[in-house]
């Protein structure tokens, strides 16, 4: 494959599409495939096909458009219409209407500022490219990239342009990638790997299932450019079991990729070989810590080992590992195209491009949201996120899943990045953010934290195994209504314990939640305890003489 | 397990052994297998009983006591058969906001019984999870493996009545 090659896949796909008068893009990722998008495809192909237009008009699944909660969406193009909850029987409108005036009962401009307001990198493609074909990738610029760090830069100098960038771990703890992937680098040894952590464990996140089901391409690119940078050859995706989809596309993105060569072996004509595996994972929470996710791909028990020596050091097998998630590496074909100078005028000074989150909860648009750093949370919430459903009042978002913390409406104006997050007790975490309104009680939602965290907890250390079950039980019997007047002070102590003196991520993480809704909605500890009342009205408050 | 029952299984006897011997060969029978195969195993079988873990053992060479241990500790492997149909009811963070714990109390008390068990008629199975990654969607129920969105108890009542009714 030369670079000339690439370019003709690219044009004469692009020829090839360019010379339909309308594309119809259906969302085919599992959020609207879980509302018969599949269907709504196969409806708009027939009533194409009947009306003998399969010249002028192209039906196209794409992956995600983003808004979920008004799936399944189908855009229309070169129009740049989107249509929304799109059913069976609409197929005949909407192929009517190519061309003249679009369906109203279907448009979706109500949700405008959705879209208008986000700024999209990781994102480009999603929506875009039908995430099975990889010629559709190429024709948007895909693996030129690689090409260009392969054939005109060095390893040296893509590291460069990623430190330049100010990228930093998208997985949660926001270490910069540059320092990561010199550190990886510098190890001395003949064989190296590079893993994808796709291990997205926490409950109300799906940025990194969205990505590989709607662009799986650019995952497997970073990785690439990525395995050129730090000599490693050999590539492991480590991504969840209950993500079906995920794993087929990323299958089938790889044996398309391998038959292209621009993955396997002599890649581009040159020496460099990389090969990709995907590993499953079996549902354990603390295999998104990357000790554990290392034992996980060696076939063991997903248990953390103390750090240092770090993977890059001392990974798989005992040999230098390179760990990034899923969207740090979507991050890097960008990085190289346009360079880590244009990276890095977007975004804060210390956190520098875009981030990808998952909005749910109580909010009218959920879905997938990309926005700058340092965009505040009111614009996330109230403009893209269309605010609160019903006439709700918005109580608290929750950002970094149970690691995370909860974010009263005091802070709506703070700007999301790595440290301002840090700074009202939450952290940036993978990028799930769910919104709380006041029929949440907050009390009850750190109950339901500490308890997702106890039931993952590998068992290995004694602070979070037996710290977790203790702060449990304090809870459930302040949200039963046995609390005690000591319980809060009781509380701080523990999680301060178990925050201090746990090994791994997990445990160190898991009082977060307590901690935050403690210090930030103290009343509503102290009507449970003191007046065995939950405001919001969730708890079933018992109280009786036996709890002690 | 004696040997004629291993010689067998190796033989390719019975057809679903074929898919996880498979899997072991793909990946040299080396001991990193071991997930990959446990997945292959539970895909064909639809749960992990003593004699596959016994098989799977010996076949990658590793102690019985490892690979009980890796199927115990991840909760995506199952040691018992599942019922006929099964009911995944998500408690994801978003789910459990949009009161996915009602939904799980209602189809517990119809059904008469807890998250993790099967009827006695073998007909339904319900099981809970942590977060499918459809939060758009909230609160959602797995159907047999077929992700449904915006479910209510009563929605999730019907569809839960028409499967344990079906008689196939």
């Amino acid at each position: 494959m030369t670079i000339e090659e690439l370019q003709d896949i690219g044009k004469i796909e692009k020829e090839k599409q360019e010379g339909f008068k309308y594309r119809i893009h259906v969302c085919v990722a599992a959020g609207c495939l879980s509302s018969q998008s599949g269907l709504v495809k196969e409806s708009l192909e027939k009533e194409v096909a009947r009306r003998g237009l399969e010249s002028w008009a192209l039906v196209k699944g794409v992956g995600c458009l983003g808004l979920c909660t008004a799936g399944p969406m189908v855009a229309i193009e070169p129009d740049g219409l989107l249509y929304q909850c799109v059913s069976v029987s609409d197929a005949s409108d909407i192929v009517e209407a190519l061309g003249g005036s679009p369906v109203n009962r279907l448009d979706c401009s109500a949700h405008l500022p959705f879209f208008a307001r986000q700024r999209k990198i990781v994102l480009e493609n999603c929506g875009r490219v039908d995430p099975e074909s990889i010629e559709d990738y190429i024709a948007e610029g895909g693996y030129e990239a690689l090409y260009n760090a392969l054939r005109t830069m060095t390893p040296a100098g893509v590291i460069e342009q990623i430190t330049k960038s100010g990228l930093r771990g998208r997985g949660g703890a926001g270490f910069p990638t540059g320092l990561k992937w010199t550190a990886v680098s510098k190890a001395k040894s003949n064989v190296k790997f590079v893993i994808c952590n796709a291990d997205e464990g926490d409950p109300g996140a799906f940025m990194d299932r969205s990505v590989l089901e709607s662009d799986p391409h650019r995952v497997l690119e970073g990785m690439a450019i990525a395995g050129l940078a730090v000599g490693a050859n050999y590539g492991f995706i480590y991504v969840r079991s209950e993500y079906p989809l995920a794993v087929k596309r990323i299958r089938t993105a790889i044996a398309r990729a391998e038959r292209l060569g621009v993955l396997g072996r002599n890649i581009f004509n040159t020496t460099f070989s990389f090969d990709v595996t995907v590993r499953l994972g079996a549902g354990a929470f603390v295999c998104g810590e990357e000790t554990a996710l290392i034992a996980s791909i060696e076939g063991r028990r997903g248990s953390p080992r103390p750090r240092p020596p770090f993977p890059s050091e001392l990974g798989l097998w005992g040999y230098p590992t390179l760990i990034n998630n899923v969207e740090t590496f979507a991050n890097v074909p960008p990085i190289i195209r346009k360079g880590g100078v244009w990276f890095a005028s977007i975004g804060t000074e210390k956190s520098k491009g875009t981030k990808v989150f998952a909005l749910a909860g109580r909010v009218n648009n959920t879905g997938l949201i990309e926005a700058p750093m340092g965009t505040t949370l009111r614009e996330i919430v109230l403009d893209i996120g269309g605010g609160i459903i019903g006439d709700g009042k918005f109580k608290a978002i929750l950002t970094g899943g149970p690691s995370g913390g909860c974010i009263p409406a005091q802070f709506l104006d703070m700007s999301m990045d790595y440290e301002s997050l840090a700074q009202v007790g939450a952290i940036m975490g993978s990028g799930g953010l769910i919104v709380m309104d006041d029929s949440s009680c907050m009390v009850d939602v750190a109950k339901f934290f500490i308890e997702f965290c106890m039931s993952e907890s590998c068992g290995k250390c004694v602070p979070c195994r037996v710290g977790t079950v203790q702060i449990h039980n304090l809870l459930k019997r302040i949200t039963e209504g046995g609390g005690k007047p000591s319980d809060m002070e009781m509380l701080e102590e523990l999680c301060d314990l178990v925050k201090n003196t746990s090994l791994c991520g997990l445990g160190q993480t898991a009082p977060n939640p307590v901690l935050s809704t403690m210090r930030y909605f103290t009343d509503e500890y102290r009507a449970h305890i003191e007046d065995r009342v939950c405001p919001a009205g969730t708890c079933h408050m018992k109280p009786t003489e036996e709890s002690q | 397990m004696d040997e004629k029952e291993v010689d067998r299984i190796r033989a390719n006897e019975d057809r679903r052994w074929r898919l996880v011997n498979r899997t072991m060969r793909l990946h040299g029978h080396q001991p990193d297998a071991l997930i990959e195969t446990l997945h292959a195993v539970q895909e064909s079988f639809g749960f992990l009983d003593t004699d596959s873990l016994k098989y799977v053992a010996e076949s990658l060479r590793l102690p019985l006591s490892v690979v009980f241990g890796v199927a115990t500790f991840y909760h995506f492997f199952t040691l018992k058969p599942p019922g006929d149909h099964t009911c995944v009811v998500c408690l994801g963070t978003a789910c459990y906001i949009a009161g996915s714990s009602n939904i799980l109390k209602t189809v517990e008390e119809q059904t008469g019984i807890k998250t993790g068990e099967t009827t006695p008629d073998r007909k339904l199975s319900l099981l809970t999870a942590r977060c499918m990654g459809s939060c758009g969607l909230a609160p959602v129920v797995v159907f047999d493996g077929e992700v449904h969105g915006k479910m209510s108890s009563a929605s999730v009542l019907e569809k839960v009545g028409r499967l344990m009714n079906h008689d196939d």
